[in-house]
């Protein structure tokens, strides 16, 4: 065999390797742990502070905010809400909450309300920078009391991709992160279908995927396992994407 | 300068040619630069469009767009952004906490000094092209030390400026990260900048590694791929 096609074969045999270990066990094991490695590093290096993501000026917004994933909601339910303004939405917060709430977008504006100019970066690769309002989920998780058992705060959604409903969730660090906010408004006006109308999630030290959009609900739990494909989110399941999107 | 050491028993132990510590790193870099590399060409493949600045998602801001790169090229064969993700996800720790080890061991062991930087002389117009004029007749043998300037300079090249760019410019692409060091993507210029220089920097290492290799097989591959396995002898 000519050098050449020893080169080749070697390849192609390392690249099927590399295809066959990445559904293996040891191997879902080790890019656990490399995540939380990221994980750990990303709070190590801020030094005791609580890091922030960036913050932009006005002069630096996109003139466009492009929409990715769900662009709309196809149901009757949502183009009747759409119509009304979205003034019968309602957002549940449950799970392991001692009081139970159920906003409407009144109730969410006259929350106070954080503004804050950041860029959202899709894990494809593309960024894009807007500014977003909304209260903290701070304030709503203080007002329906967390209890102590709560790990994860689940979004819960009104679209659906390939016939299942969208879904993400974060950690209790993200979720009391000064900039998570459930914003309502992008750049000053209410916020689009395109980009999650009448709510979406900011969880702004990660990637655009875990920033739910159309939000109905907030539920605290304390383990993810039993809920949908058990890997946290929508395309945690689907694809296998990572559950921590800060890397 | 080289260094005999006497074993135990007072027989003389001759110098290595590479360090115990430039050979492990060498192979586990290589192993973790080939599968960084091939899964990086599946996430370009994702978002093939390239910007400047902080931001960026269409074609009009693009100041160039990647050609779609081919299965039999990219980790893994098939289009998985998310598997992908998780071979740099991994191989990004590999790859740059080895870096690290390397570094600190090359300065307390003396490579980086004896064998990587070069001295003033070196630099001169005269010597630099000598060395051309050598390279060209095949002849890679260095006048003095280990390596002659042409190959202080990829070295130096490759392990001070590309290998730490492509850890920096991937720390300044981590939304988390960012938010520890906000000032590393400024550095860059902002995180579509970032990538920019990632992808940019992440080809001029494949053109360094096709001449190193090429390099090799010209100049005694199995003496040059065993004594970088064994150590071999130090002249």
């Amino acid at each position: 065999m000519k050098r050449r096609n020893v080169l080749v074969g070697a390849l192609a045999a390392f690249v099927s390797a590399c295809n066959e270990v990445s559904e293996t066990s040891v191997f879902r094991n080790i890019v656990d742990g490399a995540q939380s490695w990221h994980r750990g590093l990303h709070r190590a290096l801020g030094f005791g502070r609580i890091t922030m993501a960036p913050e932009f000026s006005p002069s630096e917004i996109s003139p466009f905010f492009r929409g990715n994933g769900s662009l709309d909601v196809n149901t009757e339910a949502y183009r009747k809400a759409e119509a009304e303004g979205f003034a019968n939405w309602r957002l549940s917060v449950t799970g392991l909450v001692d009081n139970e709430l159920s906003l409407s977008l009144a109730d969410i504006r006259a929350l106070p309300q954080r503004t804050q100019i950041t860029r959202h970066d899709c894990v494809e690769g593309w960024s894009a920078i807007g500014q977003w309002t909304g209260p903290q989920l701070s304030h709503v998780l203080e007002a329906a009391g967390v209890q102590d058992s709560a790990r994860f705060a689940v979004f819960r959604c009104a679209d659906t991709l390939g016939g299942s409903a969208y879904y993400e969730s974060v950690d209790l660090d993200d979720a009391y992160h000064p900039q998570t906010i459930i914003a309502h408004a992008l750049n000053g006006q209410p916020l689009p279908v395109l980009n999650g109308a009448p709510l979406r999630m900011r969880i702004e030290r990660q990637l655009g995927y875990k920033h739910a959009k159309y939000l109905t609900g907030i539920e605290l739990v304390d383990s993810l396992t039993p809920i949908a494909g058990g890997k946290g989110g929508y395309w945690e399941d689907r694809a296998g994407y990572q559950w921590y999107a800060g890397i | 300068m080289t260094r005999i050491a006497r074993t135990r028993l007072g027989k003389t132990k001759l110098p290595k040619r590479h360090a115990l510590s430039t050979r492990i790193w060498h192979w586990v870099n290589a192993i973790s630069v080939v599968i960084l590399f091939m899964s990086g060409l599946t996430i370009s493949n994702a978002h093939r469009r390239l910007y400047w600045g902080d931001w960026g998602f269409e074609t009009a801001q693009a100041w160039f767009v990647a050609p779609s790169f081919p299965g039999w090229a990219t980790i893994p064969t098939r289009y998985s952004l998310a598997i992908a993700r998780d071979y740099h996800i991994v191989f990004a720790l590999v790859f740059g906490f080895s870096l690290l080890a390397f570094m600190l061991a090359a300065l307390i062991n003396g490579h980086m000094r004896r064998d990587l930087f070069a001295r003033a002389r070196e630099w001169s117009p005269a010597n630099v092209w000598l060395d051309i004029k050598a390279h060209l007749r095949f002849n890679f043998e260095p006048v003095e030390g280990k390596y002659n300037i042409l190959q202080k300079i990829s070295y130096s090249g490759v392990v001070f400026v590309l290998l730490p760019l492509m850890v920096f410019t991937g720390m300044a692409m981590s939304p988390g990260q960012e938010a520890a060091w906000p000032w590393l993507s400024e550095i860059f210029g902002g995180r579509q900048s970032a990538r920019s220089i990632h992808f940019i920097c992440a080809f001029a290492l494949v053109a360094f590694l096709i001449v190193h290799v090429l390099l090799v097989l010209v100049s005694g591959p199995i003496r040059q791929l065993r004594d970088m396995i064994t150590g071999g002898r130090a002249k």
